[in-house]
């Protein structure tokens, strides 16, 4: 096994367009890292240059310690599960899965044992004479897994490959993955756009945006402490409330001020900003951290009294939508609460999780994310 | 009120398109009917008689017999006269209308389909370029191409062989066979063709293990095509081979009867018969794939 | 010692080297050698036929396969980087010669002809066109392939459109579409003898054998010999193309009439129109495209038209059209300057299709 490493890597295509601008990245053995991003943000290309599809225009890849930029895809020992399964259409799923193995000449007895422990693994046993044709959408993309599995890859490659998926078996599959991850520890590059797999699935996450990272770490640390205003506003869901703003001090007292609201920060927090006193930033904060007044009947300041435009109740959860003027903020609350659509209600910031940007980079003011 | 005119609608629906029907199948009927009736009675009375005055319908094989022997043979009519005929021989010319079609329909296929998968799915310097040329070959009419052809067959003495007509085929047909067929391949999943690269298979590999069995549909309805076309190809065949008595094929051999006999109705129709018997087949067995290559090629416009 | 060994190993080396360029130029050298053999065989041979038959098919359909294979193979044995550049050409190449050979030059090399005389010998500028602009018969060629060209086109069309729409409203829809659409199994020869024999003419007072004069004579005509009356000859040959293309357009317009949404057609059922009206205003309009496409693919047909005319009358009683025209000028006269000079006008007549042809497939998005 091995682990992955980008350096500076880039990709012209050949029509001059520059999809990926030097991603520098280091996965480490047995590592489940996740690349997410919205659509057209190169995680494929950056996918596909590791697994020897697509040319590297510059940088360097390595697998374990070697340099395999010019190393043809069959060589890299990689496997890769593709969104649309690309399983062979005329071949059963026992040919599927052991041609792999007869293209690289192995002997017929391991290439059967091989092929059966994988299908024991993935419950395909019975399914091993069936055309792809014959199967479900879930049992293809098993087929698509175990075609990896048989050839026992230094690293597992995957692109969005549960999004063909309805919404139950993506779930089902996503347990089963991470359960394949954690029984054969190999390291896996696994892409999708969808942040609910990045965040159940991955030991560390890597975020993109048009070819850049934006930030790579744990899940808890990109939801905490998010890096710049992208990864803030990507990763949670509703996701964070962010509004211009400009900071203020009065005396040491750090106060945010925007169109709608006047917060003030603790203490704590604002000692970090001192120097973008009178500065224009954005401000950030998660709809779970507005809350309604009943909550905290004590608090002296940080409420206002809005109306409420849209109430969507979810059951567990209430989201309340508030549109003055022409920002909006979201606010997620308990569903006991009685609130109404048309109502006006008050409601309290929880300056303790607030989130500050500058205004010009958008880099998060008060936590310095580790770079890697 | 409304029901009753539904079935005027209906009946008139059904009354025009039955015509249309019978103009359309009546005269190759006459043809089918023809060839099995008496020489003596062919030239003397309509065919429609067998069923007009049935008592006097003579059927019989002597006409297939005729037509398909190569040597002089004796025919005995129904009155017991005896009649030495020559035979004109379409055994042979069946032959080698087979001859010429077989390789003249796979050589195409296989050069169009390893030129189809080259431009969908590799990447070289002049891809576009010649892709172009391709589609701007579709419509180039083959006479321009008759006369320089001739003469390097001339000096390669290749007229009059098999060789200078399969490859003749393929070089008239290739630029809708490339056509059709990299419509085909490049929508095909290019996961697919990148699992079978990251398993271990060369671009050769993934040609013949996966592209060639997954395009049996493209090339069923592609060989149909081309198949029709080469069987019932006259012009070529009068360019390229000429009147080589050993080579020649059914097309050829029936413009000959319709010349040298163009009154023995009872031989042309037989003759004509047995040069549709074989397209025939194909045509009503595989018509399905036959639409299917017809409506992706119409696409084109 | 250890310097005897390592010449010892370079000398192996070499030897080794000059066997594998010795095997790898021997391999083509014979499979040339041995395809060639089997060429001149097949040529001067004097087997029996059927033998004759199979040993060609295997020949013709193994020997391009297996030179695949060796040109595989031959590739193969270069470096890393020379084999990725030339495999594509591998799998595009032989393709792209044949049509150099077969299309793209010839049609230069004619263009070259036609300013030469009959042999090819002597420079005659524009001579051979002022000649096709001018001959009686070459203008008579002209206004039998627009009669062609219009009679044909739109009667293929129009009833492969009728018998599209009609079948499309009939139980008798997959019965009725075979039947129209066998005749285009035919080959024009064979069509010939069966539209010949329905043209077929005995003088009158005889039992007509020719089921157009015997209908013709029924109704109280008097017989006919119809490829003879003059310009209507070319018609009833014309009716020939018709008779075997119809099945072509119907097929495409049925699927396309197939392809119109149902909403489309209920809508305008609910506005109060009738069957003809929703025929015209809304099915004819939303296939107006492949209309065109059908079309046009006839149109080259009736252009490129030789068989028919060639089997049915030798383009006696002035029903000749360009490619029979050429095709006498190529082999009854001899003349390659004119030859090639009336393929010339036929490509020219072509451009435009393939004009359309090639700005439609710069629209295409597919190809990057
Ligand atoms: N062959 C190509 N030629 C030119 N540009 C390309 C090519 N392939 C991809 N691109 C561009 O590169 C960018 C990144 O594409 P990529 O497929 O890597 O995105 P992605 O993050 O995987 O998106 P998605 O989530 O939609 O799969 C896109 O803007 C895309 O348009
Ligand atoms: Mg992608």
């Amino acid at each position: 096994m091995a682990g992955v490493r980008l350096e500076k890597i880039e990709k012209t295509y050949p029509n001059g367009f520059k999809a990926v601008h030097g991603i520098d990245l280091d996965i480490r053995d047995g590592e489940f890292m996740v690349l997410v991003g919205p659509s057209g943000c190169a995680k494929s290309t950056t996918l596909r240059m590791v697994a020897g599809l697509e040319e590297i225009s510059g940088g360097k890849v390595l697998i374990g310690d070697r340099l395999v930029n010019d190393v043809e895809p069959k060589d890299r020992d990689i496997a890769m599960v593709f969104q649309n399964y690309a399983l062979y259409p005329h071949m059963t799923v026992y040919k599927n899965m052991s041609w792999v193995l007869k293209l690289k000449k192995k002997p017929a007895d391991e290439i059967d044992r091989r092929v059966r422990q994988a299908a024991d693994i993935l419950g395909l046993t019975d399914m091993l004479d069936r055309k792809p044709k014959q199967l479900s959408g879930g049992q293809m993309q098993r087929v698509a897994v175990g075609r990896a599995i048989v050839r026992s890859p230094k690293v597992f490659l995957f692109d969005e490959p549960l999004s063909n998926l309805d919404a139950k078996l993506r779930v089902q599959m996503r347990v089963e993955i991470s359960r394949l991850h954690t029984k054969l520890k190999n390291t896996m590059i696994y892409v999708t756009h969808d942040q609910v797999e990045a965040m159940t699935m991955g030991d560390r996450i890597c975020v993109m945006e048009l070819g850049r990272i934006k930030q790579v770490d744990t899940p808890t640390n990109l939801y905490r402490y998010p890096a710049n205003t992208f990864v803030a506003g990507f990763i949670g869901s509703p996701s964070m409330n962010i509004v211009s703003a400009r900071l203020n001090f009065d005396g040491d007292t750090c106060y945010v001020d925007s169109q709608n609201l006047h917060l003030r920060i603790p203490d704590d927090i604002g000692k970090k900003v001192r120097q973008y006193d009178g500065k224009a930033i954005y401000f950030g904060i998660r709809p779970e951290h507005i809350h309604a007044r009943e909550t905290n009947p004590e608090a002296a300041d940080n409420f206002f009294n809005m109306e409420v435009s849209v109430v969507e109740n979810m059951g567990n959860e209430v989201y309340l939508y508030f549109t003055p003027g022409n920002s909006q903020y979201i606010a997620r609350i308990d569903p006991d609460i009685p609130v109404r659509s048309g109502d006006s209600h008050e409601m309290w910031l929880d300056t303790n999780y607030i989130h500050l940007f500058d205004g010009e980079t958008k880099e998060n003011l008060i936590y310095k994310p580790k770079t890697q | 009120m409304k029901k009753r005119k539904q079935r005027v609608n209906s009946f008139m629906v059904n009354g025009l398109l039955l015509f249309l029907c019978l103009v359309w199948t009546v005269p190759t009927f006459g043809l089918l009917m023809t060839s099995f009736r008496d020489r003596d009675v062919v030239s003397k009375t309509g065919w429609w008689t067998v069923f007009t005055r049935p008592d006097q319908a003579e059927l019989t094989l002597d006409n297939y017999e005729q037509v398909l022997s190569g040597k002089t043979i004796t025919l005995v009519d129904s009155k017991g006269n005896q009649q030495t005929v020559k035979g004109d021989n379409l055994t042979r010319a069946f032959l080698n209308s087979l001859t010429v079609s077989i390789p003249a329909v796979v050589i195409p296929i296989l050069i169009a389909s390893f030129a189809a998968y080259g431009f969908a799915w590799m990447d070289f310097p002049g891809r576009k370029v010649f892709f172009i040329l391709v589609v701007a070959l579709l419509v180039v009419p083959l006479q321009i191409s008759l006369i320089p052809l001739l003469r390097d067959y001339g000096r390669l003495e290749l007229t009059g062989t098999f060789l200078a007509i399969w490859l003749a085929h393929t070089g008239f047909g290739l630029p809708l066979s490339v056509y059709l067929m990299y419509n085909y391949i490049s929508q095909l999943p290019r996961s697919i063709i990148e699992s079978a690269i990251i398993d271990g298979c060369s671009h050769f590999g993934v040609f013949w293990k996966l592209i060639l069995p997954l395009s049996v549909p493209a090339i069923a309805s592609l060989a149909i095509f081309q198949f029709l076309w080469v069987w019932n190809d006259l012009l070529v065949a009068l360019v390229f081979i000429g009147s080589k008595p050993g080579v020649e094929v059914l097309t050829q051999r029936l413009l000959y009867l319709i010349g040298s006999r163009g009154q023995d109705w009872h031989l042309l129709c037989a003759g004509a018969f047995i040069s549709m018997a074989l397209p025939l087949m194909v045509f009503i067995s595989l018509q399905r794939y036959f639409v299917r290559g017809l409506l992706a090629g119409s696409v084109k416009g | 010692m250890t310097q005897e060994r390592t010449e010892d190993r370079l000398l192996q080396k070499a030897l080794v080297g000059v066997g594998r360029l010795f095997f790898t130029l021997f391999v083509p050298v014979t499979a040339f050698f041995i395809f060639f053999k089997i060429f001149i065989f097949l040529r001067d041979g004097n087997a029996p036929q059927l033998v004759m038959t199979l040993i060609a098919i295997v020949w013709g359909v193994g020997g391009v396969a297996a030179l695949y294979f060796l040109g595989y193979w031959l590739i193969s044995k270069l470096s890393g980087k020379w084999n990725k550049s030339l495999l594509p050409y591998l799998f595009v190449g032989p393709a792209l010669v044949i049509l150099a050979w077969y299309l793209f030059i010839p049609t230069l090399r004619s263009l070259y002809l036609s300013f030469f005389n009959d042999t090819s010998m002597e420079f005659v500028g524009l001579a051979n066109f002022l000649y096709c602009f001018t001959d009686e018969d070459m203008l008579i060629s002209y206004r039998n392939n627009l009669i062609w060209l219009i009679v044909g086109t739109s009667f293929a069309s129009g009833f492969g459109l009728l018998i599209a729409i009609l079948a499309d409203r009939s139980k008798f829809e997959k019965i009725s579409k075979i039947l129209i659409f066998l005749p285009m199994a035919i080959s024009f020869v064979g069509a010939g003898v069966i539209w010949r024999f329905v043209y077929e003419y005995k003088p009158a007072g005889e039992d007509q054998i020719g089921l157009l004069n015997a209908i013709y004579t029924a109704f109280g005509g008097t017989p006919q010999a119809w490829l003879m009356i003059q310009p209507w000859n070319t018609v009833f040959l014309v009716f020939i193309m018709v008779w075997m293309w119809t099945g072509y357009a119907m097929v495409i317009y049925s699927a396309a009439i197939k392809g119109v949404p149902v909403s489309l057609i209920e809508a305008g059922r609910v506005d109060g129109a009738g069957e003809i009206r929703i025929i015209a205003a809304i099915t004819i309009p939303y296939i107006k495209g492949t209309i065109i496409a059908v079309s046009t693919t006839i149109l080259i047909i009736t252009l490129k038209i030789f068989d028919i005319v060639y089997t049915m009358t030798g383009g006696l009683f002035d029903t000749d059209v360009v490619a029979s025209m050429q095709y006498k000028q190529m082999f009854a006269q001899h003349d390659f300057g004119m030859g090639s000079a009336i393929a010339v006008l036929l490509f020219i007549a072509i451009i435009p299709v393939m004009y359309l042809n090639l700005r439609q497939f710069g629209q295409q998005e597919g190809f990057k």
